[in-house]
């Protein structure tokens, strides 16, 4: 129910003022660049971090390394699925 | 994201897919319950590559879908008054009320806009004083804090013209409902990655514990969702159902407290009625005393719409699994993607719409399509 | 003559405000002597070959977006329905319905498109009609363009001529239109580097059909309803079955994430300067590199291919090896939130 897509932020501006100058990011991917309203994410993203994004708010800030940590724990897993198929009479 | 490309990569993704069809023992029955699982099953044909034996089943995870008809006729009692304009996510402009559907508004002369954030509505009443921006808040637990956080800057900006119909809805009471009926029987759930990355996955354990059910939180990428899926398959082998996340990098255990004291500064709890399934106890969101002055139904005098059974729809039955699509009376009849009644045939990838399009098409009788509003 | 600020019910009227937009505003801009005669109608002269005929209105909103307008759009797409039959256009007629109220720069700046558009092409404007609608009954302009050619008899190609085996190429990147025009309503920034792809055809299909001996069985360009529509028809109308293969789709970086952003499928969006290119899998390769050598046609590729089948159906292979069915839009797209 929650179309949400991470992009990363390039910039933070305003913090101003909380009212007529809020806090946003400006996320960015493939030339692609969007204003994201910052009130309900986990953390406030540094420049060069992720932020998911749904419906024009970050609903979730991560690092490079949290995104790679997953995305390497899938590529350990494919590995080791791999290499286990290959060992004759493996039990799955 | 350069990353989001690896988790389509076939590189990660043959492995699991061959993984998945050596670890199914016997027959399950997963459901998910997120519309956008749903999408993303259809859109990388996940279905093609998954072992027989592995029956996936759509649960009431779309939030459009399941907003009863009462209210979208609500929207429309909004949308047809002159001062009004709805400013609404796409989403919604085509699902149907008790006749027509905001579509059918905007033909006949209403103001019905487009927004991709409900930030957007908020500018628009900015924009146009003289105007009242109604906002539908439909959406999940992703989507409520989004409501909130607008509410608050539209008080904090001291707006009179902007306005909601509180819409949303919440999972956990919905999935103990769905749960508690005896008469669905599935193994195993696909959690909503991103309602999960707001509730925390921890809200499962009490569904997995008290119904032996297998949980496994996911994210929308299809290694994300084969991950899920396997996840699923060896819990239900080894007997342990509990709760597994699988989208470490966007959910915690106990989620984003940030988001969730937004919901409850808002919202309060309610009765919430669901398109096709009846009336679940506290799985609805209302607007709390101190910001009534944003409710529409109330500052527009719109009369509550009674609750209306869709004739004939079997939708509820449809979403437990317990009738195929072909078995429901109003199916490619009365009941077609061009006119949808139900939940099940109002999304695009709703049990029923989906059925209808891999069934394909028998007939060849001139389909009536309606005019693509232009891009040329 | 006296630059009025907007467009009023006098201009459409046929009397003197009518003939000083004409000869101050389209005159001086639409250059062709047929128009300038302004005779009820044009005399083209006479040619041997089949007469091709097509037409098209042009409603867009917004007016004005990155890579065009619908003063070119107008242009370009009557070219391409001739193209697309093989025909070479010969002429073009623009009848505009004004909206009271239109701002007189705005329908100068359109004008001025439609001038270089239709120089550019070389297919001139011969003929022409205005007319102003109270306000209210026009969202501000509506075109039509109507367009004649002239198409050789060596030539036949047509939807209904897709044949088991043949290769479907497509000649350069998808969705670039659709997605400019919905990002424009969606509010979001798109940096530069997506913008309509609008550009006549014809010249690319002109240089195809030259060296083509027949292998060209079907033209088309993807526009309402996208690549997928199109390839449905396509299938249907010939009565076979199409697979197109997701890795081999051109599609920019940047379009796929706006198209990620607010839930559109690239493959529904609309083309306004692609076509499809259904051909002999013997000469698939030749064609290709032909297609690519011409401007218009630099990111073409090979998708996928015809097969056997009588139900029209179009699959896709996915990303990851999965198959999914590829059916016709049915309404507009939409952006999504869930």
């Amino acid at each position: 129910m929650c179309l949400a897509i991470p992009m990363q932020v390039v910039e933070l501006k305003g913090g101003g003022d909380p009212l007529l100058d809020p806090q946003v990011a400006l996320v960015e991917s493939d030339g692609v660049r969007k204003e994201i309203r910052l009130e309900m994410a986990d953390r406030i993203p540094a420049v060069g971090e992720y932020v998911i994004i749904h419906a024009g708010f970050a609903i979730r800030t991560l690092t490079v390394e949290d995104a790679e940590y997953n995305l390497s724990l899938m590529r350990r897993m494919a590995e080791v699925l791999e290499s286990e198929g290959r060992l004759p009479g493996a039990v799955p | 994201m350069k990353c989001a490309d690896e988790f389509r990569s076939r590189e990660i993704t043959a492995p699991l897919v061959e993984e998945i069809a050596n670890s199914l023992r016997r027959p399950v029955r997963i459901m998910e319950v997120c519309g956008t699982h749903t999408m993303s099953i259809f859109r990388h044909g996940i279905r093609s590559l998954l072992p027989e034996g592995i029956t996936l089943l759509s649960g009431p995870g779309c939030p459009v879908c399941v907003t009863p008809a009462s209210h979208i006729d609500a929207f429309l009692a909004a949308a047809d008054l002159p001062q009004v304009t709805i400013a609404t996510f796409g989403d919604l402009i085509r699902v149907p009320g008790a006749e027509r559907s905001l579509a059918g508004a905007r033909a006949s002369g209403a103001r019905v806009e487009i927004v991709y954030s409900p930030m957007d509505a908020l500018t628009l009443a900015q924009l146009e004083p003289e105007r009242t921006v109604l906002f539908p808040a439909i959406g999940f637990e992703t989507t409520a804090p989004t409501i909130a956080a607008t509410i608050l800057a539209a008080e904090r900006l001291g707006l009179t013209n902007f306005l909601i119909i509180a819409a949303g809805k919440t999972m956990p009471h919905a999935l103990e409902a769905l749960m508690a009926d005896p008469e669905l029987r599935v193994d195993g759930l696909l959690c909503p990655g991103h309602v999960s990355a707001i509730i925390g996955s921890e809200a499962y354990r009490p569904l997995a514990d008290r119904h032996h059910l297998a949980c496994a939180v996911a994210g929308f990428e299809p290694a994300d969702i084969l991950s899920g899926l396997l996840s699923l398959i060896r819990q239900i082998n080894e007997g342990r159902p509990g709760v597994d996340n699988c989208y470490t990098r966007v959910v915690t255990a106990e989620g984003n407290s940030r988001a969730q004291h937004l919901i409850s500064e808002v919202f309060a709890p309610a009765d919430s009625e669901w398109r096709g399934l009846g009336t679940i106890p506290g799985s609805g969101l209302v607007l709390r005393e101190q910001y009534r002055r944003f409710d529409g139904m109330e500052q527009l005098a719109i009369p509550v719409q009674p609750v209306r059974e869709l004739k004939g729809c079997r939708c509820g039955e449809i979403l437990k699994g317990r009738l195929l699509p072909p078995d429901c009376p109003l199916y490619g009849t009365a009941c077609t993607p061009l006119q949808p009644i139900g939940p099940c045939m109002v999304s695009n990838e709703g049990t029923c719409a989906a059925y209808f399009r891999y069934s394909g098409r028998k007939t060849s009788t001139a389909r009536q399509e309606p005019k693509p509003l232009s891009v040329s | 003559m006296k630059t009025d600020s907007i467009i009023s019910l006098d201009h459409g009227s046929g009397g003197l405000a009518s003939q000083n937009l004409i000869s101050g505003l389209f005159l001086k801009y639409l250059t062709c002597p047929q128009l300038r005669d302004l005779e009820d109608c044009a005399m083209l002269g006479e040619y041997a070959g089949r007469i091709a005929f097509s037409t098209d209105s042009y409603v867009v909103d917004p007016l004005f977006f990155p890579g065009g307008d619908i003063g070119s759009l107008a242009v370009h797409g009557t070219i391409n329905d001739l193209a697309m039959r093989g025909a070479r256009p010969l002429a073009l007629s623009l009848a505009l319905i004004i909206e009271e109220g239109f701002s007189f720069a705005s329908l100068e700046r359109i004008i001025a498109s439609v001038a270089r558009a239709s120089e550019a092409a070389g297919v001139a404007i011969v003929t022409g009609d205005t007319k102003v609608v109270p306000k209210g009954k026009a969202d501000g302009l509506f075109v039509n363009t109507t367009g004649i050619g002239l198409a050789s008899h060596r030539h036949d190609i047509s939807v209904k001529k897709a044949q088991p085996g043949d290769a479907v190429i497509i000649s350069g990147t998808l969705a670039d239109h659709g997605i400019t025009i919905m990002s424009c309503q969606a509010g979001i920034d798109l940096g530069g580097d997506i913008e309509s792809d609008t550009q006549p055809l014809h010249r690319l299909v002109g240089a195809l059909l030259e060296e083509d001996a027949g292998l060209v069985h079907v033209l088309r360009d993807p526009t309402r309803g996208g690549l997928a529509t199109t390839l449905c028809e396509i299938a249907q109308s010939s009565g076979v079955d199409i697979v197109v293969e997701e890795d081999r789709l051109p599609i920019r970086p940047s379009v796929s994430t706006a198209c990620e952003m607010i839930g559109l499928d690239p493959l529904y969006l609309a083309n306004e300067g692609k076509c499809i290119i259904i051909c002999d899998q013997d000469g698939a390769e030749d064609i290709l590199q032909l297609v690519r050598r011409m401007p218009e046609g630099r990111d073409a590729a090979l998708i996928g291919w015809v097969h056997e089948g009588q139900d029209g159906r179009v699959s896709l292979t996915t990303r990851i090896g999965g198959s999914r069915l590829l059916e016709p839009l049915t309404g507009q797209p939409l952006p999504r939130i869930c």
